[in-house]
């Protein structure tokens, strides 16, 4: 049985040739009120890629993945998910769409026990949680073991696993994560990109901004450089790893 | 008087002030500000079960459920009627409209019940002696319903669903709306038990002392003082600090004139809010 | 009504606007130009009523004092107690979230009530302090004409002051305070002391109110400070004038004075069984009012003419 049993369609529909992509970012303007943040910014991807953003501090990264969940205005251009429109949609309503989103910063809840946080995580779901929930502890066994400690006072790395948990409990197809190995130490890092992958392979795509760009990238389908809110480099994560521009300016040479 | 006799005044001052401090607790904790008409909410649920009292010749606390309805509908009128236009406001704003509100209740209250002083007339009260000890029957009852309602609370916040999702709210409001929980279902809940909680605050005060127009804004301060004690915002700090601001304001008739009573309330928030601005009793929010 | 009623009526109105505008402006140094709020305005008007009382009146066994003062050393008095209250209490609280702060100036309020209401020796309790002489009676006779001279003389002083210090640099430290406080630290600026500045002159401005209203009024008890007159009306009047703005603060007050007196042509037509009940009736139709202004036009009538208007008491907070 997979994690997400509604992705499984999305990823069957995308083999196709003329597969309509799972998200499309088409020229996206929006800031946070003041001026623009971002700037005609393109993205697409389908349903069963891993796509990796990388670029400096204050590109415009988060800023990206917020206006997917509609947390930033958009002023101009469009989303879409599976074809269907949400630009600038209420970010309960883009839950309800199946997209899931792991915040950068302050993503538990604090006090509240881990599995409270993986409750609230699924608290639009009128069926039966619990088998979600067992399948988020085999994924991630740390969480099992500390099912009753409050997210407070857990690891960074044990907290980046439980918001990547609570965000996969209503079963998304797609699932936003941003800067999920921030912090961790190089163990943990591996780890978080298996479990990553591992989630991908389970049929839900997997839009991600990293600051560990080549370890992101190696594992990416298509990677997007994004620098001052513009695209500047697109293309699949081998290429942009192996492009000495993107490698002296993005990569650190 | 006997120091253990007023400490038994003080803890059912006490439990009364934490039901109205768990109220200011909870809206702090979702909406992040002091509702200044907590008092005036609290005054009007005992209004409400005094019309019950006469209108059936039963007991005050049997009117306490009719109040309490009554007091969480108030609340959540209130709410979306004024406070929920005002939600993008800053809190500075929402609290003088509070403080407006607070107001608007009372001058309801005096038209429809009047501006004299009236009590439950619950009949001569017997009290319990044990050793040198009088207890009145209605302070054990007030202590009693009082706890059984902060352990209800309790529950509410741990086991349910919508109490989860106050508790999230709370803990981390931009989470919460990112993982779908209704903000705006969770605030009506909020109000709701809130004003529930405040009008049994006002009826067991009303049982303990008298009904008053006044009461409610008479209460506000020794109120806040014990929900600042306790953290702004944790309603289980609440309960240590209305106990402290309840038995200090009884056991301080001992030294100086009972008339300055809210003056030791006053006195000890100040302390808190200089020496430790996040309450004494540490811990987690909501 | 006659002509000569008329203007009677009038000179006593415009005379009450004017010590209203003087508390409204005492409330606009401290919440339109600093962001504080206090909701114990009652407590400063007060001490500056008490103070000017025993400072003019006659002596006499029922309280302290009364020292047989002039008016003018009255005044003064009423303001510099006022300060000396508001100083310590200012620098005890200032630090705190305007929450907490307005939470404590409720205490304050209610404390200053209780020690007037309690202490017979001070202030003859309950009873209050009669005999308090108009304005400047033993120059220039009690007329109500002299008395509105003077309360509007006063005010003109005020606000002139106000405005003086709205746009000098202190005033501009202090909207800056109010709109980014990190930033003022940054500066180098020492934020606490600006915030105690701005609550002590603020409190020093309601005492003045209230020896004003002491010396027009003649008799002074604590039923006089409920809260509800001094603070409520007052907070009322600087909001719908425009908070942060001098000439608001008095046209607020000039406007919802004519409400408040309006309100009582309503409560005029009320069957006689409700004749108790009327003042209730005004209290609700004013609080209405505030919620109405608060709502459909939080700048007030003349909004603050600063280069970003009211944002801190505006701006989204977190
Ligand atoms: N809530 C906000 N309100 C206003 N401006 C914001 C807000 N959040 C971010 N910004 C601004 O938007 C720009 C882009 O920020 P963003 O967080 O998207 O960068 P980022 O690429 O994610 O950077 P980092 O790698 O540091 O996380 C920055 O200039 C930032 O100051
Ligand atoms: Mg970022």
């Amino acid at each position: 049985m997979s994690i997400a049993s509604a992705a499984s369609s999305a990823t069957s529909s995308a083999t196709g040739p003329a597969a309509t992509p799972l998200v499309e970012i088409d020229k996206v303007t929006g800031g946070y009120g003041g001026s623009d943040i971002l700037s005609d910014v393109e993205l697409s991807m389908t349903a069963d890629q891993i796509v990796v953003i990388i670029g400096p501090n204050g590109a415009g990264k988060s800023t990206l993945m917020k206006s997917v969940f509609g947390l930033v205005r958009i002023r101009q251009g469009h989303i879409r998910l599976d074809g269907e429109e949400i630009t600038n949609l209420r970010p309960d309503l883009v839950v309800q769409k199946g997209v899931g989103y792991v915040p950068q910063e302050r993503n538990v809840f604090p006090s509240m026990t881990v599995a409270e946080n993986l409750e609230m995580g699924a608290f639009l779901r009128r069926d039966d949680f619990r088998p979600q929930m067992r399948r988020m502890y085999d994924l991630f066994p740390r969480l099992a073991e500390r099912r009753d400690q409050l997210a407070g006072s857990m690891s960074g790395g044990e907290r980046q696993m439980l918001a990547m948990a609570r965000a996969l409990m209503l079963e998304p197809r797609l699932l936003l994560l941003d800067e999920p190995t921030a912090g961790l130490s190089p163990l943990f890092i591996d780890q978080t990109f298996e479990r990553i992958k591992e989630i991908n392979s389970l049929g839900i795509g997997i839009l991600m901004v990293e600051q560990n760009a080549r370890q992101a990238l190696a594992i990416a389908d298509m990677g997007y450089v994004l620098a001052t809110g513009r695209n500047r480099y697109t293309d699949t994560g081998a290429n942009l790893l192996d492009n000495p521009e993107v490698a002296e300016m993005f990569l650190g040479g | 008087m006997d120091v253990v006799q007023l400490f038994v005044y003080g803890i059912v001052l006490g439990s009364i002030l934490t039901l109205g401090a768990i109220g200011v607790s909870l809206i702090y904790g979702i909406l992040r500000f002091a509702h200044f008409a907590q008092g005036d909410v609290a005054a009007f649920g005992a209004y409400i079960a005094l019309s019950v009292v006469v209108a059936s010749g039963l007991p005050a606390l049997a009117a306490l459920p009719v109040a309490m309805l009554a007091a969480a509908g108030l609340a959540i009128l209130i709410d979306q009627t004024v406070y929920r236009r005002l939600r993008g406001a800053s809190p500075v704003i929402l609290l003088i409209s509070s403080f407006g509100m607070a107001l608007v209740i009372r001058s309801l209250i005096q038209l429809v019940w009047g501006p004299h002083n009236q009590t439950f007339a619950s009949g001569i009260q017997i009290p319990y002696r044990v050793g040198g000890l009088v207890l009145k029957p209605d302070h054990l009852l007030i202590v009693a319903a009082a706890v059984a309602l902060v352990v209800g609370l309790h529950l509410f916040l741990t086991r349910t669903r919508m109490g989860k999702a106050m508790r999230a709210m709370s803990d981390n409001m931009d989470l919460a709306l990112v993982s779908g929980v209704p903000a705006e279902r969770v605030v009506m809940v909020t109000w709701a038990l809130a004003g529930a909680l405040g009008a049994a605050a006002g009826v067991f005060l009303g049982m303990d002392t008298r009904l008053h127009p006044q009461m409610g804004w008479s209460v506000l301060l020794p109120v806040f003082a014990a929900a600042i004690l306790g953290g702004i915002g944790k309603p289980y700090g609440a309960i240590a600090g209305g106990l402290v601001i309840g038995v200090a304001m009884e056991m301080s008739t001992m030294v100086i004139d009972p008339a300055y009573k809210p003056a030791v309330a006053f006195a000890i928030m100040v302390l808190v809010l200089v020496v430790r601005p996040q309450g004494i009793f540490a811990g987690k929010v909501l | 009504m006659d002509f000569l009623g008329l203007e009677s009526y009038l000179v006593a109105m415009l005379t009450t606007v004017g010590i209203y505008a003087v508390l409204s402006l005492g409330l606009n140094v401290q919440f339109g130009l600093t962001g504080q709020i206090n909701i114990g305005i009652a407590g400063f008007y007060a001490v500056g009523a008490y103070t000017a009382a025993i400072l003019t009146t006659s002596e006499s066994v029922h309280h302290l004092g009364g020292f047989g003062l002039p008016f003018v050393i009255g005044l003064a008095g009423a303001v510099l107690m006022s300060a000396l209250i508001a100083l310590p209490i200012g620098l005890v609280t200032i630090r705190l979230r305007s929450d907490y702060l307005a939470i404590a100036t409720i205490g304050i309020a209610e404390i200053i009530r209780l020690v007037f209401k309690n202490e017979d020796w001070l202030s003859n309790g309950v009873r209050g302090i009669p005999g308090i002489e108009r304005p400047l009676a033993g120059w220039l006779g009690t007329n109500a004409h002299v008395t509105l001279a003077v309360v509007l003389v006063v005010l003109a002083v005020v606000w002139w002051l106000c405005e003086r210090a709205r746009v000098s640099p202190w005033g501009r430290v202090l909207r800056a305070i109010r709109e980014n406080e990190q930033g003022v630290t940054a500066a180098g600026k020492d934020v606490v002391r600006f915030r105690v500045q701005a609550f002590v002159v603020g409190a020093a401005i309601m005492g003045l109110g209230g020896a004003l209203y002491a010396h027009v009024v003649g008799f002074i008890s604590p039923e006089a400070f409920m809260p509800l007159h001094a603070t409520f009306l007052v907070w009322v009047m600087l909001i719908a004038g425009g908070a942060g703005n001098n000439t608001g603060a008095i046209v607020g007050a000039l406007i919802i004075w004519l409400v408040w007196s309006g309100t009582e042509l309503v409560t005029g037509r009320l069957p006689p069984e409700f004749a108790t009940q009327a003042s209730s009736v005004r209290v609700l139709m004013i609080g209405v009012l505030l919620q109405v202004i608060l709502i459909a036009r939080p700048q007030g009538l003349l909004p603050e003419r600063a280069p970003r208007a009211v944002g801190a008491a505006r701006g989204r907070g977190k």
